[in-house]
C-alpha cells in the first residue's frame, strides 16, 4: 500500500507478466546463441580465444555446456542407444508395471520408454552400468519368455508376462536363478515410475496440485487438519 | 539490471574479489558510501530475471532434471559452472581426506542457489571457548553484530517468527516478515515432537512473504544516506513477494528471495559507483614496499591474459577457501608464506557443518486430501537446538548443538519419486503399484541435522606444491578430520530423528546407525565451509582483527566465511552478510581517519 503511492509497484499480475516476458526474452536469446556454432558443441570448459589480448564482448547467458546449460530451453543432446526392438520390449514391461486404469493411461503412452532410453544412453559412468543391466535384462526377458512360451516377451500374453514378472518383481523373494532379473526389474520399475509420475497424466493421477503461483499460501485445508488430528 | 562492464577507469577506491554474499554486500555498502568499487567475479555474468527456469517441470529437462556430476543439485539448479567439480579448476586431497569443495562460477556465486536459511548466531556462539573450553572465542559478541543482523534482515527480506529462545535470538519487532503458514507435515511433527521436549518453531528464511515497504525501510536501514535510500527504495520496488511455487534453488526471476544478483548488486550498480568484471580469476594480491596492498592480479578467462588493477583497499570475498588460496598464493619477500599470513594461520581451522539425516514413512500422511504443499519451497518450521543445559552438564558426550531441518509432503513428482517402493509393497507392480503409489505419495518425510563442528588442527587447506589449474594458479590441497564431538553428535541426530519418526507412528527407512562416523557427511558436503582466515584479538593466533581487517596489511579485508572463528549450527550466510556490513563501516571509518 505504501508502494502503490509512489514509483512503480510490481503487483502479482505484473510479476507474472514479467515472468512471461522474461521467458520470451530468454527464448529469443536462445535463438541467437543456437545459431552460433558453439551452442551445440560438447564440453569445452572455456572457449579460449585465439588471439590473446583481444577484448571480446562479455558473454551473455548460458554457453550451452553441460555445466552451463540453457535452463529455459533445455536439451538432452546425447545419442540414444536402445534399438527399436529393445524399445518394444521396454514398452511391454513398462506397461506391466504401470498399465492403464480408470484414472490414468499406461506408462508407454506418456513417453516412458523414451525416458528409459535417455537414461541408459546418458554420458555418465552410472549410465554405462545401467545400460548393461537394462540390455541384459531385456535380452533375458525375451530368452525366458522364449523358453517358457515360445515367443518374445512383447508378443506374450498378459498372463504369460505376469508369470515371468511374478518371479522377478521382488528381490528378497526372487529365487537364485532370478536375482539378476529382479535387480533389472526394480530398476525398470523405478524408472517407469519416474517417467510416468512426472508426466501430466501421472501428476494428475497423484493429484499433485502445486507449481502454480498463488497470491497467498494458506497451509493445509481443514479436511487435512481433521484427518491428521490437528484441527 | 546488472551489466558486466569493462573497466571504465583504471584505479578504484576498492577492489572487491567475489560477488556472492560477502562480495555483494561489500560492493553495495561501499558504493552507497560513495566509493568507486571494482568487483571481480571469477565466473560469468548472470541475470536471474532472464535465466531462472521459473515453473519448469522435470519432464522438460534432461533426465527429468536429476542431479548429475555437471549439475549436482539437479538440472534446474541455478549454479553455473559449479558443484563439487569446476571444469579446469581442480583441487586435491591429502591421503585419507575426502573433502568436497563446492564452488560456483557465476555472478552472485552461491547466493543464487542457496537454501535461504537465515539463522542468527546467538550469544553462546560468539564465546564458545568461554562456555565449554573448546575452540576459540570470537573477538566480538552478539551485541556487536545484532544491529547488523537487524539491518541485514530488513535489507534482504527474511521471514520468521517471534520466538526468542536460549541462544536462538529473535529479531526486534518490525524486522522480520511474517512466517508462512505451516504445512501439514510441519504441524504433525510439531505435535508429536512436543512430548519429546523438542521445540518446533517458525524457521527464518530469506524469502519475502510480502513486499518490502520501500517508503520507510530504506530510511530505517540507511538513516543518514540519501543515495543509499534512493537506490535501495528503487531496488525494493523491483522485488515481488513469493509466488508460493517453483524452487528457490533455481533462482527467482521476481526477486522474492535473497540473491546477491537480485538484492545487492542491482542497487550497487544504480549508484554508478560500481564496475563489475566477470570471468576475472584473481590469483594474487599485490603489495608495495610499505606493506600496503596495491591491488590484484587476475587472469581474464576469456583471453587467458594476466591483468593488474589497483585500488586503495582490497576486499577478499571469494569464498572461504578461495580467499585463503589467493592469500597463500600472494607470496613476497615480506610474506614468503602468503600475504597477511605472519601468524601462519591462513588456511587453518577449516570447518564445515555436521550433517546427518534419515527418512521415514508416516502412515498418517497416506491418502491425504489433495492440497498444495509447495509453500516457500524451503522449510516453514524447524527445530532449533534445545539441549543446552544437558550439554553443558556433560550429559550428551558431545559439546555443541545442531538444529533440525525437516520436510516432506505432496511435492512435485520428480525422478526417483517411488524408488524404494519395492520394499514398502513387497514388489508391487501393475494395478497394485498404481494404487500403492497413490497411497504412499506424500507420506515420506526427511529429517536432517545441521550441527556445529569444533575447529581442529587437522582440518585445513594449503597450496598443493605440484598442481595448478587451467589458469596456471596453484590449487588447494585439503586435510580433514572429524573429532568425536562431531561423530557423536551425528549419532545423536539420527537417534533423535528415529524417535521423532516413531513418535509420529512412522517407520524409519534404513538402519539407524549408532556409530556417527557411518552417517556423518563428508567435510565440505554441507557447503558451509568457513574458517581459514579467522578473526581474533591477537595477531599471533588470528589472521584478522574484529573488523575482518588483516593484522599485517591494514588495507586488506576479508568479508566471506573465511573469517569465522567457530561454525555454529546456524547456517553461515546471514552472518557473512552482517559481518561484511560491519567491515564496510570500519573501512569507511579507517579511510576517514586516514589510516588506510
Amino acid at each position: 500500500m505504501h508502494d502503490d503511492e509512489q514509483g512503480q509497484p510490481i503487483d502479482r499480475r505484473e510479476a507474472l507478466k514479467t515472468l512471461a516476458a522474461a521467458a520470451a526474452a530468454a527464448t529469443a536469446l536462445d535463438g541467437i546463441t543456437a545459431s552460433t556454432a558453439d551452442a551445440q558443441q560438447p564440453v569445452t570448459p572455456r572457449r579460449p580465444l585465439p588471439v590473446a589480448g583481444a577484448a571480446p564482448a562479455p558473454a551473455v547467458g548460458p554457453r550451452g555446456t553441460p555445466t552451463d546449460p540453457d535452463l529455459i530451453t533445455p536439451k538432452s543432446p546425447w545419442p540414444r542407444l536402445l534399438s527399436a526392438q529393445e524399445l518394444i520390449t521396454v514398452a511391454a514391461l513398462c506397461d506391466m508395471i504401470i498399465p492403464a486404469d480408470a484414472k490414468s493411461p499406461a506408462a508407454s503412452t506418456v513417453g516412458v520408454p523414451a525416458y528409459i532410453d535417455e537414461y541408459v544412453s546418458a554420458p555418465y559412468d552410472w549410465a554405462e552400468r545401467a545400460l548393461v543391466r537394462v540390455r541384459g535384462g531385456l535380452t533375458w526377458l525375451d530368452v525366458e519368455s522364449g523358453k517358457r512360451f515360445g515367443r518374445r516377451f512383447s508378443a506374450a500374453t498378459v498372463a504369460q508376462r505376469t508369470a515371468i514378472c511374478d518371479d522377478i518383481c521382488y528381490l528378497p523373494k526372487a529365487g537364485p536363478a532370478f536375482q539378476a532379473a529382479a535387480r533389472f526389474f526394480d530398476m525398470i520399475r523405478d524408472l517407469t515410475a519416474s517417467g510416468f509420475y512426472t508426466s501430466d497424466a501421472g501428476m494428475k493421477d497423484l493429484q499433485y496440485v502445486g507449481n502454480v503461483p498463488l497470491a497467498k499460501f494458506d497451509g493445509p485445508p481443514p479436511e487435512v487438519l481433521r484427518k491428521l488430528g490437528l484441527a | 539490471m546488472v551489466q558486466a562492464s569493462p573497466k571504465s577507469q583504471t584505479s578504484y577506491d576498492v577492489i572487491v574479489v567475489g560477488s556472492g554474499a560477502g562480495g555483494g554486500m561489500a560492493a553495495y555498502q561501499l558504493a552507497v558510501a560513495g566509493l568507486k568499487v571494482l568487483v571481480l567475479e571469477a565466473g560469468r555474468s548472470y541475470d536471474p530475471v532472464r535465466e531462472t527456469p521459473m515453473f519448469k517441470l522435470p519432464r522438460h529437462a534432461p533426465l527429468l532434471g536429476a542431479g548429475t556430476k555437471h549439475k549436482p543439485f539437479g538440472f534446474y539448479d541455478a549454479t553455473v559452472d559449479g558443484g563439487w567439480e569446476v571444469p579446469g579448476e581442480p583441487y586435491t586431497n591429502a591421503p585419507g581426506t575426502d573433502f568436497k569443495w563446492w564452488r560456483a562460477r557465476m555472478l552472485g556465486g552461491r547466493t543464487n542457489h542457496w537454501g535461504r536459511i537465515s539463522l542468527r548466531m546467538g550469544e553462546y556462539d560468539f564465546k564458545p571457548k568461554t562456555r565449554d573450553g573448546l575452540g576459540a572465542d570470537w573477538p566480538l559478541g552478539y551485541e556487536d553484530l545484532a544491529p547488523y543482523y537487524d539491518r541485514t534482515e530488513m535489507l534482504i527480506g527474511v521471514y520468521g517468527g517471534d520466538d526468542d529462545l536460549e541462544n536462538t535470538p529473535g529479531s526486534p519487532a518490525g524486522v522480520l516478515q511474517p512466517a508462512p503458514a505451516p504445512r501439514a507435515t510441519e504441524l504433525l511433527t510439531k505435535k508429536h515432537a512436543a512430548p519429546l521436549g523438542i521445540p518446533v518453531i517458525p524457521a527464518h528464511l530469506a524469502i519475502m512473504t510480502q513486499r518490502q515497504d520501500a517508503t520507510t525501510l530504506p530510511q530505517k536501514i540507511h538513516p543518514d544516506n540519501p543515495l543509499a535510500q534512493r537506490v535501495l527504495a528503487q531496488s525494493m520496488r523491483q522485488r515481488a513477494a513469493c509466488l508460493w511455487a517453483t524452487p528457490c534453488g533455481w533462482g527467482c526471476s521476481v526477486k522474492a528471495n535473497f540473491q546477491s544478483t537480485t538484492v545487492l548488486l542491482p542497487p550497487a550498480m544504480m549508484t554508478g559507483n560500481v564496475d563489475i568484471v566477470p570471468n576475472a580469476m584473481v590469483r594474487e594480491v599485490t603489495l608495495d614496499a610499505s606493506g600496503k596492498a596495491t591491488g590484484v592480479h587476475y587472469i581474464d578467462k576469456l583471453t587467458r591474459t594476466d591483468r593488474e588493477v589497483k585500488a586503495r583497499v582490497v576486499v577478499l570475498a571469494a569464498s572461504a577457501c578461495e580467499s585463503a588460496r589467493i592469500m597463500l598464493n600472494s607470496r613476497s619477500a615480506q610474506f614468503p608464506n602468503g600475504i597477511a599470513n605472519s601468524s601462519g594461520l591462513v588456511g587453518k581451522y577449516l570447518m564445515d557443518t555436521v550433517g546427518a539425516g534419515i527418512g521415514g514413512q508416516i502412515p498418517a500422511l497416506e491418502n491425504l486430501p489433495p492440497h498444495n504443499t509447495d509453500g516457500a519451497s524451503g522449510m516453514h518450521m524447524y527445530v532449533p537446538w534445545w539441549q543446552y543445559k544437558e550439554q553443558l552438564a556433560g550429559k550428551l558426550g558431545f559439546a555443541r548443538g545442531y538444529h533440525i531441518e525437516f520436510g516432506g509432503g505432496r511435492g512435485m513428482p520428480g525422478p526417483g519419486i517411488f524408488s524404494g517402493l519395492e520394499s514398502h509393497t513387497n514388489g508391487a507392480y501393475g494395478q497394485r503399484f498404481k494404487e500403492e503409489a497413490r497411497r504412499y505419495y506424500g507420506s515420506f518425510m526427511y529429517f536432517d541435522g545441521r550441527g556445529e563442528m569444533i575447529p581442529n588442527e587437522e582440518s585445513y587447506c594449503e597450496i598443493d606444491p605440484t598442481v595448478v589449474d587451467q589458469w596456471g594458479i596453484p590449487v588447494l590441497r585439503f586435510h580433514w578430520k572429524w573429532s568425536e564431538h562431531e561423530t557423536k553428535q551425528a549419532a545423536h541426530m539420527v537417534k533423535t530423528f528415529a524417535q521423532m519418526i516413531e513418535a509420529m507412528g512412522g517407520t524409519v527407512q534404513g538402519t539407524v546407525q549408532t556409530d556417527g562416523s557411518k552417517v556423518i557427511a563428508n567435510g565440505g558436503q554441507i557447503i558451509h565451509e568457513v574458517g581459514t582466515c579467522r578473526m581474533g584479538t591477537d595477531p599471533r593466533t588470528s589472521v584478522l582483527n574484529e573488523y575482518c581487517q588483516s593484522w599485517d596489511v591494514k588495507n586488506l579485508f576479508v568479508t566471506d566465511g573465511s573469517v569465522f572463528v567457530s561454525n555454529a549450527d546456524k547456517n553461515p550466510t546471514l552472518s557473512i552478510l552482517a559481518l561484511a556490513w560491519r567491515t564496510c563501516d570500519h573501512i569507511m571509518a579507517e579511510l576517514q581517519r586516514g589510516n588506510i
